[in-house]
């Protein structure tokens, strides 16, 4: 019987680009690694975001944008998510993201910020010491 | 996740008053097979049998999860409560999985009265079946009217979850030759209502009178499986399968089946919950090292599978 915990992730792509190549290759990364990996698919409101992860009570959310919106929709997310009570999801994010934006996604609750060229693996190792699961 | 006792007793009283976050996460306390789950079930259960259980399965590919939304909507119209638990496959081989029902069912997220938990099959040793009945119940209790259970009608797992509910829908669409295969298979006679999905698509009319005839020499009781004929994308048929759904509920009720499948599911759920036990007793923890050992011996010929069972659990008891 498999006694350590499943980490469960929402892969999500907020926004209007319809570029989900990204965000589908982490998101098999991931299952590889043995995690479940709910994933919604293209151009999701922030209010979708913040139901998913509460219906499927996730650990991790990741988002993947490259339209540049990031700066609008990410806080729009985070506080969809503070409204619903989900307050306790490590939340990263990827995609087409300037250096310059960190410092504000950090203040946000965004603690990685992978941008095109990360590896799968740094993901995955984020994601395991993060929620504290046997690596 | 892991919560004390007093704060189970909160979350209990909570998911009773049907708040969704405290609904998650005993959801979450069940599928990680957590003591808490076992804890918050006991103290539910007294509180289920309100909700109508739908099973909705089919091959991969014909339209399950859309047509599992575009329902939820149609009950929502009829001002119901909707409880969906969508099924995906793990993988054997990392025990990840992609579940990606949600998908299509998009536009459901701006209603709260619907609430949607997607469910890996895992490689679960417990029992999916026990789980799966599990979270069912506790989306019951949490006061939902009726609870969508959709799998992929692949594996013995899968039909026993489908057979755990009180209507079960067998989805088919036209052209895929294997749907006959999928009958011969046995998976043919759980089915309470046969939907055609896709049915705008070259050869739902020869699928159509393929079932009629299959369903004219078929034994099934009083109970004359309609066959629905559906577009989800478009929401054509959604309402008269909903009312196939409700008509089955009437007759399960009527003729006094209802009462005669709950005896059966609850002894199934038993049955079920004897497994998961025993392997929960047995197979983890000291047991799992035990485990380790015994297959060793037995995979040099040193023991039989049987006694190394019997060793398993008689050095348990004597532990114990």
């Amino acid at each position: 019987m498999t006694t350590e915990r499943k980490i469960r992730v929402l892969i999500a792509k907020p926004g209007l680009d319809g570029h989900d190549r990204g965000a589908k290759v982490v998101a098999r990364a991931l299952r590889d690694a043995g995690m479940e990996v709910i994933y919604t698919g293209i151009r999701q409101t922030p209010q979708m975001i913040a139901e998913a992860a509460l219906q499927e009570d996730v650990d991790v959310v990741g988002l993947s944008i490259l339209s540049g919106a990031h700066m609008e929709l990410f806080p729009r997310i985070v506080d969809e998510l503070k409204k619903r009570g989900v307050d306790d999801v490590l939340l990263f994010a990827g995609g087409i993201i300037p250096e310059e934006d960190t410092p504000m996604l950090k203040r946000l609750g965004f603690k990685a910020v992978f941008r095109p060229g990360s590896s799968t693996n740094d993901i995955i190792e984020y994601v395991r010491s993060h929620v504290g699961a046997p690596a | 996740m892991t919560a004390a006792s007093n704060d189970i007793e909160g979350y209990i009283e909570r998911v009773l008053r049907g708040e969704r976050r405290p609904l998650s996460r005993v959801i979450t306390w069940v599928q990680e097979n957590l003591p808490e789950g076992r804890e918050a079930v006991r103290a539910l259960f007294r509180h289920t049998g309100h909700a109508h259980t739908v099973g909705i399965t089919g091959s991969a590919g014909s339209g399950k999860s859309t047509l599992t939304g575009t329902l939820a909507r149609e009950e929502r119209r009829r001002q119901r409560g909707v409880g969906i638990v969508a099924v995906d496959p793990s993988s054997p081989f990392t025990g990840g999985a992609i579940l990606g029902d949600r998908i299509r069912m998009q536009d459901l997220t701006g209603d709260e009265g619907i609430f949607v938990r997607s469910m890996a099959t895992r490689q679960s040793l417990g029992g999916l079946t026990a789980m799966a009945a599990d979270v069912i119940s506790v989306m019951d209790a949490s006061g939902k009217d009726i609870v969508l259970v959709e799998t992929v009608g692949a594996g013995q797992d899968e039909v026993d979850i489908a057979r755990t509910a009180q209507t079960t829908c067998l989805v088919l669409t036209p052209g895929a030759g294997d749907d006959i295969q999928t009958m011969k298979a046995g998976i043919m006679e759980i089915a309470d209502i046969l939907v055609v999905n896709k049915a705008d698509l070259a050869g739902a009319d020869i699928l159509m009178s393929q079932l009629k005839a299959l369903l004219s020499y078929s034994e099934h009781g009083d109970w004359i499986i309609p066959i629905v004929r559906v577009v989800s994308t478009r929401g054509e048929g959604i309402p008269e399968l909903a009312d196939a759904i409700d008509h089955h509920r009437e007759y399960l009720e009527r003729s006094g089946k209802l009462a005669q499948r709950r005896l059966e599911r609850s002894r199934h759920q038993i049955v079920e919950a004897v497994r998961a036990e025993v392997m929960r007793r047995y197979l983890s923890g000291e047991g799992g090292t035990q485990l380790d050992e015994l297959a060793r011996r037995v995979a040099e010929r040193d023991l039989d599978p049987h006694s190394a069972a019997i060793e398993l659990i008689e050095g348990a008891t004597r532990a114990g």
